[in-house]
């Protein structure tokens, strides 16, 4: 009887309506960003501070070398054959003592994901992904990291590979 | 010689409003990007000067030295024009807007009509530069501003109808010394229906969210200013937050008082004064900000039944009532 009455009347659309009249809804919404406009902050001031970097963060590439300064490439070629873009180009040739060295490896930056198989197929942990990633180039051609420039960075960084790698090695 | 000197005076009155007026309308949009960003937990702009101050200055530098591109086969005329049409208008309302008794550019009887008037100009520019960019999304944006705006010109015309009917005079100073005697008399108390409709209406006029259907980013592109580009858009911008203030002031004038103190009859804190009429006009310069912040633009058809349907019934409702208030002597305000 009394669904019947409600029906007859529509007295819930318009007890809706009266209330629509009074803009709940719409107070509620400028409550809640009301609370929000004095909550903390998120921002972090970018170049002043820095988020945390993982371990496995992969930034710029660099070849790494033994502690006796020999490089550890020895032209494999695997990481050149896994790299899905097609980044990696690699020349290699015997040195006068006979091992097997390369001549040429030169990373496109352009090309490169940053998806870290070059590092993941390397059998002598020689091409690593370094935390670097602040770089910009200003002329075209610089976006191609040479053999000297993999090698100079891997001794700027060598220290903070090492401790990286450690770190996680055990989930490897 | 006498008519030399009083045109020079209005000149040097003309400039004393016009600078510390442009002067907010250029750090209005500043305001905005830091309170979004806050309601947003972000910190906003601040790089450029002490805490980001100087930004507008960056902003309108790089907006002086971008060109003015006009597309090919737009009506150059029509388009240059359409920008001048918006800021002229938005600013040629202050000319009757008194921030004291005495303070005000030209005192004349009928200013509320004549604001109503040169503010409905106003879509001129909006409609003109949707037709001349020879744009569809331009287009599209000026069609829509065009009929938004004339259905929320009649409910905002017909919310200060109520006003007029209390106040009894059309002159804006006179509005607000009827309102003289606490915060009771403030218009806001007895017309409180009209002052939310008024504002709401203030806010669809001005284009601005949750009713920018015009500029509707997500659906056409940025509307009437889509060809735009450098100080061509940036007189659109300026025009858009010189009407913001004008209706937020107008706002303070009609319903709160205006330059009324809220504690009338203490000593110091009860003076009149223009720092009052200030401050409710950040009141609702900060309700315009925080709207944007909130709530999500209307959709075009619920925005047209807002207007007709709702608004409309309910300030003529009103109006009635302020009217059988006033027709019978019950108003405790000064008429």
């Amino acid at each position: 009887m009394v669904e019947y009455l409600n029906r007859l009347f529509m007295f819930d659309k318009i007890v809706n309506y009266l209330r629509s009249l009074f803009l709940l809804e719409l107070l509620a919404g400028l409550g809640v960003t009301g609370r929000y406009l004095f909550r903390k902050k998120f921002t972090v001031q970018y170049p002043e501070s820095k988020t945390p970097l993982s371990p496995r963060f992969r930034g710029l590439h660099a070849l790494r070398r033994y502690p006796n300064g020999e490089e550890r490439c020895i032209a494999c070629k695997l990481c050149e054959v896994v790299c899905p873009a097609l980044a990696i180009t690699i020349e290699a040739e015997p040195r006068a003592d006979g091992s097997r060295r390369t001549t040429r490896y030169e990373i496109d930056l352009f090309k490169c994901i940053y998806c870290g198989f070059c590092e993941e197929s390397c059998p002598v942990d020689s091409i690593v992904e370094t935390p670097e990633f602040e770089y910009a180039f200003e002329k075209f051609g610089e976006h191609i990291m040479t053999k000297s420039e993999l090698l100079a960075l891997g001794d700027r960084y060598e220290q903070r590979i090492a401790a990286d790698r450690a770190s996680d090695a055990r989930y490897r | 010689m006498s008519d030399l000197l009083i045109g020079i005076w209005a000149v040097i009155k003309i400039v004393a409003l016009m600078v510390p007026l442009l002067t907010a309308v250029a750090w209005l949009p500043f305001a905005e990007r830091k309170i979004i960003g806050y309601i947003q937990i972000r910190i906003g702009p601040n790089r450029v000067g002490p805490r980001g101050w100087l930004q507008p200055i960056a902003d309108a530098l790089k907006l002086m030295f971008k060109e003015i591109v006009i597309p090919e086969r737009a009506n150059a005329g029509l388009f240059l024009l359409a920008p001048v049409l918006a800021i002229a208008t938005a600013l040629g309302g202050w000319a009757v807007i008194p921030f004291s008794d005495t303070l005000v550019i030209s005192d004349i009887n009928a200013g509320l009509l004549y604001l109503l008037s040169v503010s409905s100009m106003g879509v001129y520019g909006i409609i003109i530069s949707g037709w001349a960019s020879n744009s569809k999304y331009a287009f599209l944006g000026g069609v829509r501003s065009a009929a938004q705006m004339v259905a929320y010109e009649i409910a905002m015309g017909f919310a200060l109808v109520g006003v007029v009917v209390g106040a009894n005079s059309l002159n804006l100073g006179e509005i607000v010394n009827a309102q003289q005697g606490g915060v009771l008399n403030w218009f806001w108390f007895p017309m409180f229906p009209l002052l939310v409709i008024y504002f709401v209406s203030g806010v669809a006029e001005t284009n601005r969210a949750p009713f920018d259907v015009a500029e509707g980013e997500s659906e056409i592109v940025a509307g009437f200013h889509v060809e735009y580009s450098g100080m061509a858009f940036a007189v659109f911008f300026l025009a858009e937050y010189a009407n913001m203030i004008l209706i937020s002031v107008l706002a303070s004038l009609m319903f709160l008082g205006g330059w009324l103190s809220p504690f009338e009859g203490i000593p110091v804190i009860g003076e009149s004064s223009i720092l009052w009429l200030l401050i409710k006009t950040s009141v609702f310069l900060f309700l315009y900000l925080w709207f944007r912040a909130t709530f999500p633009r209307y959709r075009y058809d619920q925005v047209m039944r807002l207007g007709w349907k709702v608004f409309i019934p309910i300030t003529i409702v009103w109006i009635v009532l302020v009217g059988v208030i006033v027709a019978n002597g019950w108003a405790w305000w000064n008429i």
